[in-house]
């Protein structure tokens, strides 16, 4: 008993460790571009809330990510799914003059889409995820281009108005001329918590979000287990596609635009965001609240680095794949580490 | 006896390389319809020229990156997707010692040995990193070798500043050209060159049986007294100077260094090559040639889509529909389906027959 115990103990304190070491790196991070760009303003609230605004998109991907990580899997498909969503609401609105209402309910199927097909072949026929998401990766960025190799700018007045509208939030900064300004978040911000949150709740307190982990930590013995493993996994990924659509028109609202080059890399930064927070790239563990600071990180990296100015935005992929490498032989240590304990 | 002496279809059928073969036929005689004189090779300068000889040298690179592919596919059970990146790099190390780092030369800065050596070291270096992470540190290969994919071509622009080298110099693309009465453009023998000298290893080492042995079964291999770890390092590696290869191959194609573009989306097409070639996508038997006749089948129809007037954007749309249909019939859940239709028509045509089915 007192050993088993102990070793749960163990168990928990490498999981919490990395979660740990995540915030203390983002604190660290953040306040050093807090002392070293202050007269930039990086001091100032709005900044922060910046990092939302930019990210909001990318925060409903990456919980989408973290649950389909969780179960054992991957899918390198988001990017392009964001890149199709955004082209396809834009070319819905300009060119064929269909409603905001309309675009937003077509992103959210064509997530939906990706979720089922991805899954499917995941789920039902033991094809390895890469390789699935991977045909779902180009397949995606070629309907792009598709649908047009040209940029569509959104000029829909309700889709700009929903991108635009500002919430003011009680906190703000005072100025040149002492008055006060407070900072202000957009709709996209909210949708994005709201879905950090029910994510968070949904792995934590439902069965099926129990039965991820389970999957994730050993599909053998979920199995033995009496858990239905396909069709969770089936369920994870459909959840993962639908949240790649909404986030997808999320990323939408932030750059009003279509065009095939956008997007390319998230899924990279996705997945970066999920390892970085915790989520362990073999399954079972993870959870939506270190996704959270990981994006939030990765805010932080390019937001220095376009403060800074002279620096090529290279370099924020090149400082996120070794922050990713690091995360990652960070892992692997500790999980062969509890592997020797046992 | 004259059982064994009767021509058996099935003897054709059945083997590994008959499918890869049938694809290729299929999708050359496919360009008929549209271009007629298809097939039709004319000479020139002692170097021949037409559409099947284009296929052949645009696809020498591919056959370079399958090889590669192949060997890590086989002793890991997953893709590097890193290649296309890793091309990109050597290419920009290459062109920027060549022109010793100005963004336009008419003549070499540096001896040309010296530019291909570094590129060469350079691909191996990421391929050793790529093992590294893979052998020793247990990472799956596809997400070790996505930190590549995305930071590889970072990598290339800061070696080239963000510019794109150009190496105007007659010694540098005539790599990427054709000589006079050399028959065929000089990428080709570059590709058979490759696909010879690994091949020729794999027959007179044992190293093809050891990726082999490693692929199906890495723990065991490593209790008969194989070094798994290293064997797995040892086909990254030569999939990292693999790269390198073609990498050095395509930019002196275009005598410049463009970090965007050099080998963008090869890594999906290595892998279709590989999975054509009749590979097992999760490692284990491996056969080179499928790879190579895999590899000159993508070509076939890269130049077939280009030729129904499809644009480069949009090729990932066909191509990512084959990899999914091969891989769902390399699935072991739809092999078993099929082996249980078979077993069911089986019994039935036995009950037809009078039922004397044992």
């Amino acid at each position: 008993m007192s050993t088993k115990s102990l070793k749960q103990k163990k168990k928990l304190s490498g999981t919490t460790f990395l979660l740990m070491v995540t915030i203390g790196l983002f604190i660290l991070m953040y306040a050093a571009g807090m002392i070293v760009f202050a007269n930039q303003g990086f001091a100032k609230p709005q900044m922060f809330v910046n990092l939302l605004i930019s990210n909001a998109g990318l925060l409903v991907i990456s919980c989408g990510m973290t649950i389909v990580m969780i179960t054992g899997g991957i899918d390198i498909s988001v990017g392009s799914v964001t890149a199709l969503v955004c082209m396809v609401c834009a070319f819905e609105m300009e060119k064929m003059g269909m409603s905001a209402y309309a675009a937003v309910i077509s992103a959210l199927v064509i997530g939906l889409l990706f979720g089922l097909v991805q899954g499917f072949l995941v789920a039902y026929l033991d094809i390895q995820p890469f390789i699935v998401s991977l045909a779902g990766l180009f397949f995606a960025r070629g309907l792009t281009a598709v649908i047009s190799t040209e940029m569509i700018s959104i000029t829909n007045e309700t889709f700009l108005k929903w991108a635009k509208y500002s919430i003011y939030l009680p906190i703000g900064s005072t100025n040149k001329r002492g008055i006060f300004q407070p900072a202000f978040i957009y709709p996209s911000v909210i949708i994005s918590i709201v879905v950090v949150i029910a994510v968070f709740i949904l792995l934590k307190y439902t069965k099926f979000g129990r039965s991820l982990y389970a999957i994730g930590g050993n599909q053998q013995s979920a199995l033995m287990m009496g858990l239905n493993v396909r069709r969770t996994k089936m369920k994870a990924y459909v959840l993962d596609g639908f949240l790649a659509g909404l986030g997808g028109f999320l990323f939408c609202l932030n750059s009003c635009a279509g065009f095939v080059e956008q997007a390319k890399g998230l899924e990279m930064d996705a997945i970066s965001a999920s390892v970085i927070g915790g989520t362990l790239l073999s399954g079972g563990v993870g959870n939506p609240i270190g996704t959270f600071f990981g994006v939030l990180i990765k805010g932080t990296i390019s937001s220095l680095i376009t403060t800074q100015g002279t620096l090529s935005s290279w370099w924020v992929r090149i400082v996120l794949s070794a922050l990713l490498c690091f995360f990652i032989v960070l892992q692997s240590v500790i999980t062969s580490r509890k592997n020797k304990n046992k | 006896m004259s059982e064994q002496k009767k021509f058996h279809w099935s003897s054709i059928t059945r083997h590994h390389l008959f499918l890869p073969i049938m694809c290729l036929i299929v999708v050359l005689l496919s360009n008929l319809i549209k271009t007629p004189d298809f097939f039709a090779i004319s000479m020139r300068d002692g170097v021949l020229y037409g559409y099947i000889i284009d296929v052949i040298n645009r696809a020498s690179e591919l056959v370079i990156l399958a090889v590669g592919m192949t060997l890590v596919t086989a002793a890991s059970g997953g893709q590097d997707i890193s290649v296309g990146a890793v091309m990109a790099v050597a290419a920009a190390v290459c062109c920027q010692i060549l022109s010793g780092g100005q963004t336009s030369v008419d003549a070499f800065q540096n001896p040309l040995i010296l530019g291909v050596l570094a590129a060469l070291a350079a691909a191996a270096l990421c391929g050793a990193f790529n093992g590294y992470l893979v052998a020793h540190l247990h990472i799956q290969p596809m997400v070790a070798t996505l930190i590549l994919y995305t930071a590889g071509r970072g990598i290339a622009q800061l070696v080239t500043g963000g510019q794109i080298t150009y190496v105007r110099v007659g010694a540098y693309s005539m790599w990427g050209g054709a000589l006079p009465h050399m028959l065929f453009p000089l990428p080709v023998f570059f590709a058979v060159a490759v696909v010879l000298i690994v091949s020729l290893i794999l027959k007179k080492s044992a190293l093809g049986l050891y990726i082999e042995s490693v692929g199906i079964n890495s723990s065991s291999s490593r209790l008969v007294g194989l070094n798994a770890k290293r064997i797995k390092m040892i086909t990254y590696i030569i999939c990292g100077l693999l790269a390198g290869i073609a990498g050095f191959v395509a930019s002196s194609r275009i005598y410049s260094a463009d970090a965007n573009n050099i080998g963008l989306n090869l890594e999906m097409d290595a892998i279709l090559a590989v999975a054509l070639g009749g590979n097992i996508l999760s490692g284990g038997k491996f056969s080179i040639a499928g790879s190579v006749i895999g590899a000159y089948t993508i070509q076939a129809l890269t130049t077939t889509l280009y030729a129904m007037n499809v644009s480069s954007d949009q090729l990932p749309v066909y191509k990512a529909i084959v990899v999914v249909i091969i891989v769902t019939l390399q699935s072991p859940v739809f092999q078993k389906f099929i082996n249980n239709q078979r077993a069911k028509r089986a019994v039935k045509r036995g009950q037809t027959n009078g039922g004397a089915v044992v």
